[in-house]
């Protein structure tokens, strides 16, 4: 079967990608086009610093500076960290459960083509009259008054994106109950596939409010509602509590499942169980759980009152416990254990004390007096990318050289992984440790330049200089990228040699219906066991082989996705061309109308047959 | 698996919306969407109660001059009557009786077009008085949340009729049963949100 995959010209792989529903070319797409913007919000990054490397800089005007820094933010945290940690879901997940795809392939494909026409849409505002300008979180009495149609790309954009990554989320949550394979229960679970499983509910019940708080200012900006002009009765702080009731669990979403792949790469690296494995759940839980709870720390200043700021820094502040707990798991697992330090262990070692140092300076803004001292400035810049780029991306900068071979049988060159992360963190502590004293001094987040007579001139040169190397680490792994795929030398099984879960035991390349039978997991990490037990197979098998039941490709989910993006820019229109409401009556048309085709439509799938699996020799 | 196996009322399962791997996803996939919806529904109800009477200074409209319950009691009888029809239409795809249940959904379809019909009505009257979409934060609020689950509503009528005409001809098959299942619990939902507008935006409005 597999070889048949590798005899296809290019416009048959290209559609193959638009047709696919498997979930691990879902992933590669997911990677790919993920990876696309982290290089977009990065170059953006390089502009912020190159503005702010000396006083009274005019490298950027004022209002182009708004838009780098809205689009950065915007980029990142939606286009770029929750795609790529998307793709490591779609591409490990189901492989740790024993499943063959995920429980809806279909949907799997609408939700990536949902995230990348938004984000396609988002950026287009670069070329269509201006990026949107009222900073990442877009409070309203900052966005209803910005002119041109910047907002309107965002809200509209995120609107399509957001859906997408709902899909994707009710998608991992039926596939993680479900679709175990014998003996996976709940406590056996690789802990990835747990926090997939927890920022997945959180997806569920976060991302809706952000839907309703985007769905308002759309049709206050474009549809004559009212929601937040005070002149009409609205009130601004709708959108500000909205936000943030999707936005403190947003940054769970996006920590959870980094603290999953530290796990696994801890626990993998150390050659040893995973230290506390059901405090490890446990503290997944209710950090889970506590980031519904929080929302308005980010609204001390507002001014909702001393009990209301009261009773929510208490909360933050418990946040600290189940984290503080999954530190000393980490720490734990790695003492005693049969270390090697691999590029992906570099970066876990090294998220450790970043990550904590994160956490620390969130205790302080936790603090609600001390918070109005810190409140916009670079303070709160230096804290978020100490958790965001010192957790989120340090992961995914790790998982990418760990998960590599399992996705494309190709292991990454670990000397030039090493010189990525050398370059990485340092210069990403040069970058950001010395903007906590530039916010100390008083210098305000989203300036767009300072005076020479501050005395932040050195600070911001070094937290510049810091950005550089950063960009060095990332061309770094571009290159190792590119080296490796042209090399393209098979990894083989196994490529890491002490794989502990069921993802490393497939053959390589990975079969495109992943288990030719349904293993039966007997205990936590199942391929260690078995290895262990002298298994050369790496697996018991829970069933006889039998004919695989397998979904159709489908063209659906690209054309539904289509006409919302056709129909995004008859409303952008509204009011303003004579053709905006066809177009957008079309758009919706267009995706109504393959929702009814899919709906009709007997789509039962195909079965691989036994004899053909008997003769498919998988990898090797 | 065979989808189109043809079953009869003695080999019918007990739970057919259950039986393949396909359906208990479906099944469970959509009561975690419908927790999805609660949420959506939720910060609808919340920005509509911040806004409620909210308007431009000396605004004449609120809620207790604005609304009439009679109307709205008649709209939430024929929705709660829908909900009842739909579980019979339940009902008999348990006992395997294709024909029963095609008439109890024919028959939600049409107590469902009657509730819409009045809220178009009850619309276009408020819009008649000046109370436009645009005129207040309170009917920028109102409008949205009730037409959020207007438009449910119409979702809701969409994918009944095409489930019905679908498999008209069809008969019942594993592959459809859950698709009838989820369709019915949407149904519900619907029901339950609306219960929930009465209470909220029309009697506290009127009485509370």
């Amino acid at each position: 079967m597999s070889s048949i995959a590798k005899k296809k010209g290019f416009g048959a792989t290209i559609w193959d990608y638009l047709t696919t529903v498997d979930h691990k070319k879902i992933a590669v797409m997911y990677l790919a086009a993920g990876g696309l913007f982290f290089v977009i919000g990065g170059i953006e990054a390089m502009l912020i610093r190159i503005q702010l490397a000396q006083p009274d800089n005019d490298f950027v005007s004022a209002g182009l500076f708004n838009e780098i820094i809205t689009m950065h933010g915007t980029t990142m945290i939606f286009l770029a960290a929750m795609p790529i940690l998307f793709g490591f879901m779609n591409a490990v997940m189901p492989l740790q459960i024993g499943a063959r795809d995920v429980a809806f392939p279909f949907l799997n494909a609408l939700g990536f083509w949902l995230f990348l026409f938004g984000g396609i849409f988002l950026n287009l505002s670069w070329f269509m009259g201006g990026a949107p300008d009222a900073g990442w979180t877009s409070y309203a009495s900052l966005s209803l008054a910005s002119p041109g149609h910047g907002i309107d790309f965002y809200a509209l954009g995120l609107q399509i994106a957001g859906a997408g990554t709902y899909i994707g989320g009710i998608n991992f949550l039926v596939t993680i109950i479900n679709m175990r394979a014998p003996g996976m229960t709940y406590m056996r679970m690789p802990l990835f596939t747990w926090t997939t499983f927890v920022a997945s509910a959180l997806i569920l019940f976060a991302f809706p409010p952000l839907t309703i708080g985007l769905f308002f200012l759309i049709l206050d900006r474009m549809f004559g509602g009212n929601f937040f002009d005070h002149t009409m009765g609205g009130n601004t702080i709708i959108w500000e509590h909205l936000f943030w009731i999707f936005g403190h669990p947003e940054v769970y979403i996006l920590i959870l499942p980094a603290f999953g792949i530290f796990s696994e790469i801890f626990a993998l690296f150390s050659r040893k169980r995973l230290f506390g494995y059901s405090s490890m759940v446990f503290a997944t839980v209710l950090i889970g759980f506590l980031g519904f709870m929080v929302w308005a720390h980010h609204m001390f200043t507002v001014g909702l009152g001393p009990t209301a700021n009261a009773i929510f820094a208490v909360a933050t502040m418990a946040i600290a416990v189940p984290t503080g707990m999954k530190i000393f798991n980490w720490l734990l697992t790695i003492w005693g254990g049969s270390i090697k330090v691999t590029t992906p262990m570099l970066y876990a070692l090294g998220f450790i004390p970043s990550f904590v140092a994160g956490g620390v300076t969130g205790i302080m803004q936790a603090a609600a007096p001390l918070d109005y001292q810190l409140h916009d400035s670079y303070f709160i810049v230096a804290h978020f990318h100490y958790v965001i780029v010192g957790g989120v991306v340090l992961a995914i900068l790790a998982a990418v050289h760990l998960y590599w071979p399992l996705m494309f049988n190709q292991m990454l060159s670990e000397k030039l992984g090493k010189w990525t992360f050398w370059f990485f963190f340092i210069g990403f502590h040069l970058t950001f440790f010395i903007q906590h004293f530039l916010g100390l001094m008083g210098m305000p987040r989203r300036v767009f330049t300072f005076g020479a007579n501050q005395g932040w001139d050195l600070f911001n040169l070094i937290s510049s200089i810091g950005a550089a190397f950063m960009a060095v680490g990332v061309i770094i792994l571009v290159v190792n990228i590119i080296i490796t795929v042209v090399k393209n030398v098979p990894a083989g099984n196994d490529p890491w040699e002490d794989g502990r879960t069921l993802e490393w035991a497939i053959p390589q390349p990975v079969p495109f219906y992943n288990f030719k039978q349904t293993p039966l997991v007997r205990g936590l990490d199942t391929f260690w066991i078995e290895k262990q037990e002298g298994n050369k197979v790496g697996m018991t098998y829970a069933e006889p082989l039998s004919d695989i039941h397998m979904p159709n490709n489908s063209f659906i989910p690209f054309v539904m996705t289509l006409g919302l993006f056709i129909a995004a820019f008859g409303a952008l229109y509204h009011g303003e061309k004579d053709w905006a409401i066809p177009v957008l009556v079309l758009g919706i048309a267009i995706t109504v109308g393959s929702m009814a085709v899919r709906s009709i439509k007997d789509d039962h799938g195909f079965h691989i047959h036994k004899e053909d699996l008997m003769n498919d020799k998988g990898g090797k | 698996m065979d989808f189109n196996k043809k079953y009869t009322p003695q080999t019918w399962p007990d739970h057919p919306e259950q039986v393949t791997l396909e359906g208990k996803n479906k099944f469970l996939g959509f009561w975690l969407f419908l927790g999805g919806e609660t949420v959506l529904f939720a910060s609808l109800f919340a920005t509509y109660l911040a806004l409620k009477n909210k308007g431009p200074s000396g605004m004449e409209f609120s809620t207790d001059t604005l609304f009439e319950l009679p109307l709205v009691f008649i709209m939430t009888m024929i929705l709660l009557t829908s909900s009842l029809t739909s579980v019979y239409a339940m009902y008999h795809m348990k006992n395997h009786n294709f024909r029963g249940m095609q008439t109890w959904l024919a028959i939600t379809v049409l107590l469902g077009f009657a509730f819409l019909g009045l809220e178009i009505y009850e619309f276009n009257h408020y819009v008649h008085l000046g109370f436009t979409y645009g005129q207040s934060a309170f009917s920028s609020s109102f409008f949205t949340l009730v037409g959020t689950h207007g438009l449910h509503v119409v979702i809701g009528l969409g994918w009944i009729i095409l489930l019905m005409l679908r498999n008209a001809k069809r008969g019942f098959s594993l592959y459809n049963a859950p698709k009838y299942y989820t369709a019915s619990l949407y149904w519900h939902f619907i029901d339950v949100v609306w219960v929930f507008i009465f209470t909220v935006v029309y009697l506290m409005g009127v009485v509370g």
